[in-house]
């Protein structure tokens, strides 16, 4: 469970977030969406405080964040970074394994989970030993998810995780992923600027704009009445683009 | 040659031991400092730029303040220490600069990461912003030690043995292969150690550990086998007999050397080729034992008297009351030779103006061009010459003393100042003006020794004071030619010398 309350970040005289709440149920996926700019991936990294609140409260599985003390805090909650975030000087097998070793795991029993991680996200074993950038886009990808999920942690956050894929990839990973957090009952907050993405994994969606969070709800509710026209327009992109496509197709068939 | 080759594993022991310790030292201090900066940018304008301004400190002079510095704060001016120092200070700077440069290439992406999965600031520097930036700092590493290599030459003079003794000794006694071996084994090592350093940056990038351990262990062995041959501490060392940088200072220490062990059978060693005043303020200390000093030199750079002072035995009376009573050094003896400053020219030039005497010199020095050592234009000797003569040349340059002589013979130079029981005088037909006014004071050879060693070994004393006017002027430059132009080793003329 992730609880946000009045969560704000100011930079100079710019407010970055301006008094965000929201609740993450346990076993909850929530999709925040909005444009380049509009503040979350701010609010998603002020709730494992890679970002500093200026003010406002976050409560992670009932805790303070505030109060748990960082390291520990972001041990407990996988985190899935946009452009990937592995350690480029260490093999794919050492990634998935850098939870495990901050958590004082000994070798053998570490090096059991790291196989049972590459096959939970459909990657080969044998490739423990190979360097990230041996690896596709979506491969490394999955090693990113592996890698936040090593401690087995309650809470996900992930940071627009398969923007920088291809179409194909990312649908396959997409379906991987929603598989996985059911499976594993993940709660999660989702960061994406791609609308269809955050309908089809979230089972609530928050739209954001210029810092502020405009309406919270399941699809069907922003659907049905959206709140203003900024969340009408940015809902209706996936529909208007399928219809779109469907004429093309139509009228050439 | 092979006399030369006989001293190599000491020299290079001695040269690898300043190498890798001054590197060690200095990367244990610059990598430290260099994290350090990156982590608090406001230090980083300072303390590069305090690690610059050493490095723009010619080599040389940064080893020699080392001397005095050491000594004010009452620690051993000469020897290992200075030396050493002078290069953990020289190597600060490039590992200093690719730590902050290595560290602040890492991509803020992966640092983000780094924090995100909860690595603590300390477990981010060690799990991945060091390993990530070990590549440029290995260069760096690379760098000084190249460097160091080449500095640590720069040591002998401050009484550090190191390959350098080869270049120095083989500059002035005219002994180009020993200059080519102490070059030789330098370029051989520093690319040695570079190969190793390179060895072992590939182990870690490709993950190879055999080349990691491979190379660690040369290094291990390497740094055990050049402290193999250091004397434990609290073991008596030998006495130490100095020499300042030029032939006759050579041989006379080897002349020294070899008395002491024949009379009393204590071990003796040459420190060589000391800078001046080194060897003075280090037998002072009680760091060096016995060496031989000219009264002149005494008079002018130590007592700080102008003037002709009145003949060679008032000179030599007045010398030694000074140095007995401010300073606590005794004179054993005076060799009976003196090595005086002598205006030199070649004999077709001074037969062209026809000059023999200095009187005779003034009225065409005007369209001359002269050459000195290093310290003669500032010392009381040419001001008093300038003032009696009223000698001024078109052109004063400051050379290496090794160098003057070929400079004059080359016309290069028209006038150089030569050393009266220099062997080269008569080996490049030079002619040494007479000092018809005596403005020059006279420059006895004395042998000093140490307040310690007089207390200490009065027998070793009385084997110094046998040598009581044992070298004469011709004996002298005898004994220098045999060295400059024959190419025999100091050791060998010192030997034929007590032999006779």
């Amino acid at each position: 469970m992730i609880e946000v309350q009045d969560l704000t970040r100011r930079y100079g005289e710019r407010l970055a977030v301006d008094g965000v709440s929201f609740r993450v149920e346990a076993g909850e996926l929530l999709a925040l969406v909005g444009a380049s700019g509009s503040g979350k991936t701010t609010t998603l990294k002020m709730i494992n405080r890679l970002v500093t609140p200026t003010a406002g409260r976050v409560r992670v599985e009932g805790e303070d964040a505030a109060t748990i003390g960082t390291h520990r805090l972001r041990r407990r909650i996988g985190y899935v970074f946009q452009g990937v975030g592995l350690f480029p000087h260490m093999s794919v097998g050492e990634n998935v394994a850098v939870p495990l070793r901050l958590a004082g795991w000994k070798e053998p029993r570490a090096q059991a989970r790291v196989t049972e991680l590459l096959a939970l996200v459909e990657l080969d074993p044998q490739l423990a030993g190979r360097r990230p950038s041996d690896l596709s886009g979506g491969q490394q990808q999955r090693v990113g998810v592996a890698r936040a999920l090593a401690v087995s942690p309650r809470v996900m956050l992930l940071d627009e995780p398969f923007g920088a894929l291809d179409p194909l990839t990312r649908d396959r990973l997409q379906q991987s992923f929603r598989e996985l957090r059911r499976r594993l009952d993940l709660t999660a907050v989702l960061v994406t600027h791609d609308m269809a993405e955050a309908l089809l994994l979230a089972d609530r969606v928050g739209v954001m704009n210029a810092g502020r969070l405009v309406q919270v709800g399941t699809p069907a509710e922003l659907l049905r009445a959206p709140a203003d026209d900024h969340v009408a327009l940015l809902l209706s992109t996936p529909r208007r683009q399928a219809r779109r496509l469907d004429e093309l197709l139509g009228g050439g068939g | 040659m092979r006399e030369q080759l006989a001293l190599l594993p000491y020299l290079l022991a001695a040269h690898v031991r300043l190498t890798l310790g001054a590197l060690l030292l200095g990367a244990a201090v610059a990598v430290p400092a260099g994290v350090l900066v990156s982590r608090a940018p406001r230090l980083e304008g300072l303390v590069l730029g305090l690690a610059g301004v050493i490095q723009t400190v010619p080599a040389l002079a940064l080893l020699a303040v080392m001397v005095p510095l050491l000594s004010s704060a009452g620690l051993s001016g000469i020897g290992f220490l200075p030396a050493f120092l002078g290069l953990v200070l020289y190597s600060l700077l490039p590992i200093l600069r690719n730590t902050v440069t290595g560290l602040a290439g890492i991509d803020p992406a992966v640092r983000e990461a780094a924090e995100g999965v909860g690595m603590t600031p300390a477990q981010r520097l060690r799990m991945v912003e060091l390993p990530l930036a070990l590549p440029v700092i290995m260069a760096g590493l690379r760098t000084a030690t190249v460097w160091s290599v080449g500095m640590a030459t720069l040591s002998t003079p401050v009484g550090a043995p190191s390959l350098g003794n080869y270049i120095f000794s083989g500059l002035q006694t005219r002994n180009d292969a020993a200059v080519l071996v102490g070059c030789a084994a330098a370029a051989f090592l520093a690319l040695g150690l570079d190969g190793l350093l390179r060895m072992l940056a590939r182990g870690w990038s490709e993950r190879r550990p055999a080349l990691i351990v491979a190379g660690g262990a040369i290094f291990v062995a390497m740094g055990a086998a050049s402290l193999a041959g250091v004397s434990p501490a609290g073991a008596a060392r030998p006495l130490r007999i100095g020499a300042k940088t030029f032939t006759e200072q050579y041989i006379l220490a080897e002349v020294l050397a070899r008395q002491i062990d024949r009379k009393t059978g204590a071990p003796a060693e040459v420190l060589a080729s000391l800078g001046s005043t080194v060897a003075f303020d280090a037998l002072a200390r009680g760091e060096v034992d016995a060496y031989v000093e000219y009264t002149g030199t005494i008079r002018s750079t130590l007592m700080h008297r102008s003037g002709a002072g009145g003949g060679r035995a008032a000179v030599l009376a007045e010398v030694s009351a000074w140095l007995r009573e401010s300073q606590g050094v005794r004179v054993a003896c005076s060799l009976g030779f003196e090595n005086t400053y002598a205006f030199a020219l070649r004999r077709a030039r001074a037969d062209e103006l026809g000059v023999r005497r200095l009187s005779e010199l003034a009225p065409k020095a005007p369209r001359l061009r002269a050459a000195a050592d290093y310290e003669f234009w500032s010392r009381s000797e040419w001001t008093d010459v300038r003032r009696v003569y009223g000698l001024d040349f078109a052109e004063r340059r400051v050379m290496d003393p090794s160098l003057l002589y070929a400079a004059v013979a080359g016309d290069q130079v028209d006038v150089i100042t030569a050393y009266s029981s220099d062997g080269r005088v008569s080996a490049y037909d030079l002619i040494a003006l007479e000092d018809d006014r005596e403005a020059i004071p006279p420059y006895d050879a004395v042998v000093l020794v140490s307040r310690s060693l007089a207390d200490r070994r009065p027998d070793v004393v009385r084997a110094l004071t046998d040598l009581e006017g044992t070298i004469d002027a011709e004996r002298m430059r005898a004994m220098n030619v045999a060295v400059d132009r024959d190419g025999k080793s100091p050791a060998a003329v010192a030997e034929e010398f007590l032999a006779r």
